[in-house]
């Protein structure tokens, strides 16, 4: 073969390697380590697959929020305004995190219906509310999601 | 007053900018050189202008101007003076004036520094960063204004600026953020020029050289500053969250890093031309991307100041033009010509070559990880969020994958390097690296897979680069004048190097012997962190400027010797009514221990988080080598010296200089 054909033959094989090395990889990450979103009610409805790591959101609801006083363990609703989920977590929450506040929990829902979460986040500010939640909370609000409706596009994931 | 002058002065910022982006093209195209000759000045005038709209934003900041409805929602009249100060571009309207006011800096830094540039050249360039400033000095005044008033209903105080956001970090981090990414504009001009006129040579290489290598720096700086900041901040002791933000920055650093070391091989071989105009054009995409992800409120963050739907197409379609119009030059006019320039399939050109494959390969999946979320949700397929894991697993390899590519490729030669030869080369630096990889892993006390190799790829970088630099520095006369022999840009190459491996480092030993945990204490407990003994003393009140705080007292020891006494802080601001974490941090070079105080639990207990950050400064001790590479390579003598005639045969100067002279 002609040297410089060659040459561009080598680039382009090399390219086509990079290329589908990175495909590769990036596709099999992909398929580990997306999360989706559940609100509360798709919770309730059994929309939510167990053990397996997701997140769910909504607002902490008001006097919910319980302590244990030994050790770093806490327990809280989260609600949509239509359904409610219990979620448990060890560690220290957020700064912004309080009751009647929007938050995002990411865990793994158990065979008992309890949310075990790893890591709670909350608004940056005050004018924040996590869009999932937003969008959640509206939809709850609007009575266009019924618990156990699980036909719209956002719970086809 | 005051800020409709700023006003004023932003619109005549435009005009001249419309001039610059019309008159010095046209100019160039029908050869008139009195058109040419307008690019310098007008590139002044622009610069004056919008630093006079800054400095008067400034002003209303110093002196409480809360008419000016920008001032009103981002400071308040109990903020430090420093902080007044870093409010400018604390929001949205702000910091998008600092970056016109960096992108006119960058202009009038080509217009005074490019003077043995071909006229034709340098109007060109200027035009075309002329022509960016139109769009963005567009956005400010249509969707932007820093400057508009809130009157008469004017507020007695300030809303503050958020807490978060009142810290030295803040002073520093955008605008050097800032600098790479709008430096990049500079590297774009020069390929869209190169472009127009046809005049795709090592010369043209040569000279966007040290402009791509500079905002090189200053990213580099700007990413370590936003990490640092994050660490002690926000973050609770994390340092990367490849949260979308970051990535935004990252983007352009990866591809940055791509176009530099393709930049060399097209200065010094002549080859790859029509790759580098790409990744010229592909960077400063990338940079206008993140301002796009950052500042249209399409993604929820610190960094997201408002969401106005306005802002965010706006700022897609200024997007969109740029990447349309220049990949439309770009398919027009990417040079068809045959390089003669050879090099065998074992050479520099092809360790570079793979260099810039692995790296856009990481760009690609930073990316693809970073929209691919975005992209569903726009398309309303349902939310989801790609973590942390995906991305350690994809970009890890990559990285280490490039660590071992490069200590292999300093020892390489231009056009034609002999395996066996490099084979033998390799064996001693290769040894070294294994004993001594081991021999971190035994002072950690357990091996994990993942910390061999990151630290093996990070000490084999460090040894071929000190072995070459040996080899190099060779001579008759003795070391120390082989040493000096060396060019700038050799040694901002090894900086640069050194740099990498100690973030590599850094990055591998934080991640996989840090210790975290969270624990109950109260007054009087002790709790161990990896050999360190933290007992927690005392907490009471504290009083700041503008926030009261739980003040912290935890005494630090190691093996029954006092290290230190910390005193984290959990703030509450006046105005805002925010709640703020201040760690505190006994720092060392070789180890942080880090201590926060969380929520209360019963009236003396507390929830404590402790860590122990193995050679977490190395992250960004490893960013500040990186940086100072940047600088030292730029100030390189081949860069001042005048344009010489053989530059104009293009590849001339990459053929006498193989040995010689070597790559930064």
């Amino acid at each position: 073969m002609h040297p410089i054909r060659k040459k561009r033959l080598t680039i382009v094989l090399f390219l086509l390697a990079g290329i589908a090395v990175a495909v590769g990889l990036t596709t099999y990450a992909l398929r580990q380590n997306i999360n989706l979103f559940y609100a509360p009610s798709q919770i309730a409805a059994g929309d939510a697959p167990l053990d397996v790591r997701i997140r769910a959101g909504g607002m902490v609801e008001e006097g919910s929020v319980q302590r244990d006083p030994e050790s770093l363990k806490v327990e809280f609703r989260v609600t949509d305004f239509n359904s409610s989920v219990l979620v448990e977590y060890t560690g220290i929450l957020p700064d912004l995190f309080a009751e009647g506040q929007g938050v995002v929990a990411m865990g793994r829902l158990n065979a008992s219906g309890r949310f075990v979460a790893d890591q709670v986040l909350a608004k940056h500010d005050e004018n924040y509310m996590p869009p999932e939640v937003a969008e959640a909370l509206e939809r709850a609000s609007a009575g266009t999601h019924k618990a156990g409706d699980s036909s719209g596009p956002e719970t086809a994931y | 007053m005051y800020p409709e002058l700023g006003q004023f002065s932003l619109i005549l910022a435009l005009l001249l900018a419309v001039l610059l982006s019309v008159v010095p093209l046209v100019g160039s195209v029908t050869g008139r050189d009195t058109l040419q000759a307008y690019a310098r000045p007008l590139s002044a005038g622009l610069f004056v202008f919008i630093a006079i709209a800054f400095g008067i934003l400034t002003h209303a900041f110093v002196t409480d101007d809360f008419s000016v409805a920008y001032v009103a929602n981002n400071s308040n009249s109990m903020l430090p003076w420093y902080y007044k100060f870093s409010a400018v571009w604390g929001g949205h309207e702000g910091s998008l004036l600092l970056w016109i006011l960096m992108l006119a800096g960058w202009t009038l830094a080509v217009a005074i520094f490019s003077r043995r540039l071909p006229s034709v050249m340098i109007a060109q360039v200027l035009s075309v960063m002329g022509i960016v400033s139109v769009g963005f000095l567009l956005f400010i005044i249509m969707t932007s204004n820093p400057f508009d008033r809130m009157l008469p209903n004017v507020p007695a105080d300030g809303a503050d600026l958020n807490p978060l956001l009142q810290d030295f970090g803040l002073i520093v981090h955008p605008p050097m953020l800032y600098m790479g990414y709008v430096g990049f504009s500079v590297a774009f001009a020069f390929a869209i020029a190169a472009l127009i006129n046809g005049r795709l040579d090592a010369a043209w290489a040569r000279w966007s050289r040290p402009w791509t290598t500079v905002a090189w720096a200053f990213l580099s700086l700007g990413i370590a500053l936003g990490s640092w900041w994050a660490y002690y901040e926000l973050g609770w002791g994390g340092w990367w969250f490849w949260d979308p933000v970051e990535n935004a920055s990252l983007l352009p650093w990866l591809s940055g890093t791509a176009l530099m070391h393709s930049l060399a091989v097209t200065e010094k071989r002549g080859v790859f031309k029509s790759w580098t105009v790409l990744l010229a054009i592909v960077t400063f995409s990338l940079s206008l991307l993140g301002t796009f992800l950052v500042r249209s409120g399409v993604l929820t963050s610190v960094h997201a100041f408002a969401s106005d739907p306005e802002r965010g197409t706006f700022l897609l379609a200024l997007l969109a033009i740029t990447i349309v119009s220049s990949l439309a030059l770009y398919a027009f006019r990417a040079p068809v010509v045959h390089v003669r320039a050879r090099y065998g399939s074992l050479s520099r050109e092809i360790f570079l070559l793979l260099n810039n494959v692995l790296l856009v390969a990481a760009t690609l999946l930073v990316m693809v990880g970073t929209l691919y979320p975005l992209v569903l949700d726009y398309l309303d397929m349902g939310r989801l969020s790609i973590g942390e894991p995906f991305f350690n697993l994809t970009f890890s390899p990559l990285a280490l994958a490039a660590g071992l590519l490069l200590g292999a490729g300093i020892f390489s030669r231009w056009k034609k390097t002999d395996g066996g030869w490099l084979g033998r080369k390799l064996l001693w630096p290769l040894a070294i690296s294994v004993v001594a990889t081991a021999a971190v892993m035994v002072t950690y006390g357990t091996f994990k897979p993942w910390a061999f190799a990151g630290c093996f790829v990070a000490i084999w970088v460090t040894v071929a680069t000190f072995w070459d630099l040996w080899d190099k520095s060779a001579s008759r006369k003795g070391r120390l004048q082989g040493l000096k022999r060396q060019s700038r840009s050799y040694y901002g190459m090894v900086l640069g190097h050194l740099g990498l491996a100690i973030t590599m480092a850094g990055a591998t030993v934080v991640s996989n012997y840090g210790v975290e945990r969270d624990v109950r204490m109260t007054p009087g407990d002790t709790a161990m962190i990896g050999d360190y003994q933290i007992q927690f003393t005392d907490i009471g009140e504290r009083r700041g400027q503008n926030f009261t705080a739980q003040y912290g007292s935890f005494d630090l020891s190691l093996d029954g010797q006092y290290v230190a006494t910390l005193h984290p802080e959990k703030r509450q601001y006046q105005v805002q009514r925010n709640v703020m974490t201040e760690a505190a941090i006994d720092a060392g070079l070789f180890r942080d221990v880090f201590v926060a105080i969380g929520e209360r639990i019963t009236d003396d207990a507390w929830a404590i988080r402790i860590q122990y950050k193995p050679l977490v400064r190395w992250l960004w001790l490893g960013a500040l080598f990186m940086a100072a590479g940047g600088f030292l390579a730029i100030a390189d003598r081949r860069y001042r010296i005048r344009e010489r005639v053989s530059d104009r045969q293009g590849i001339e100067s990459g053929r006498r200089g193989d040995v010689a002279e070597a790559m930064s």
